[in-house]
């Protein structure tokens, strides 16, 4: 678990490099992007977030299946201070129809504020292929399947 | 630069402006892994990206997924945005052009003044590939 802090100028970064000018995104009361949190995971983990290393996968064989964002009341907003929680759950390995092999997982982070209410969660689907994979991505059947 | 506050109730079919990103340079990457803490050398260091077997740095797939972020809080709102879905389906290249659209696939009245509000997405490339799909699910409450 480690603690993040929501901030102001990390909000208008973001949103900048989305090329969002949305008027939410500016000022003190600005609230977070859709995406934001998992640029909040990378930048305030204690120890560098390096989830496929954790799991055994190639980094440069592992692809970004899927990514889900879950806010339970509004999307975070400048000065939120919250508790990230994360875990790894889902686990699997599939062959493709093309026999090659591929290994999944699903990193959860639950974000909550200081009563410990949940007031997000990130679900983010890992897929590692096989070498020499590069050009050789799976199918959105396949990811889909997952 | 403004944006409707609270974007009138919408209907089953309604489309999303069609909204185009691009081409995407390697500056946008960049500007990109760094906003979101991303250092994966394959998004910008053109010799790791050759090492692994690829033709030059590919972009980051939030990224893309963040344009989609962009393209639907553009449309829709940031207010109820209770669900955020990307599916990534394609790599993006420098030099791509994206295509962002959506349609709103669901609305489940919830009595008189909020509904649940479902929107699919598709970000695509200039080739016509979808690269990101995305689901957003809004509790939205009308004005």
């Amino acid at each position: 678990m480690f603690e993040a802090l929501i901030e102001q100028g990390k909000i208008r970064e973001f949103a900048l490099a989305t090329k969002s000018f949305h008027p939410d995104f500016s000022g003190g009361q600005a609230v977070s992007p859709p995406t934001f949190l998992n640029a909040v995971s990378r930048i305030w983990a204690d120890v560098p977030l390096d989830v496929a290393e954790q799991l055994g996968f190639d980094v440069s064989r592992t692809l970004h299946g899927e990514e889900e964002f879950i806010f339970h009341t509004t999307l975070p907003h400048a000065g939120d201070r919250l508790s990230v929680d994360v875990r790894i759950t889902g686990r699997a390995e599939k062959v493709r129809r093309n026999g090659g092999r591929m290994r999944l997982a699903v990193v959860v982070r639950e974000f909550r504020d200081a009563d410990g209410r949940l007031v997000a969660e990130q679900r983010s689907t890992l897929v590692e292929t096989e070498p020499p994979a590069p050009a050789d991505e799976p199918t959105e059947e396949e990811v889909a399947r997952t | 630069m403004t944006a409707p506050a609270t974007p009138p109730f919408p209907g089953v079919g309604d489309a999303g402006p069609q909204r185009s990103f691009g081409p995407i340079t390697r500056t946008d990457i960049v500007r990109y892994a760094g906003a979101s803490g991303d250092f994966n050398p394959l998004h910008h260091d053109e010799h790791s990206a050759h090492a692994a077997g690829l033709p030059t740095v590919l972009s980051i797939g939030m990224f893309q997924g963040g344009l989609l972020g962009t393209y639907v809080t553009d449309w829709l709102g940031t207010a109820s945005l209770h669900r955020f879905r990307l599916r990534f389906t394609a790599r993006v290249w420098p030099g791509d052009t994206l295509s962002c659209s959506g349609t709103i696939t669901e609305v489940e009245n919830r009595g008189g003044q909020e509904a649940r509000v479902v929107a699919e997405l598709r970000c695509v490339r200039q080739t016509g590939d979808a690269v990101v799909h995305a689901t957003a699910e809004y509790m939205w409450r009308r004005p």
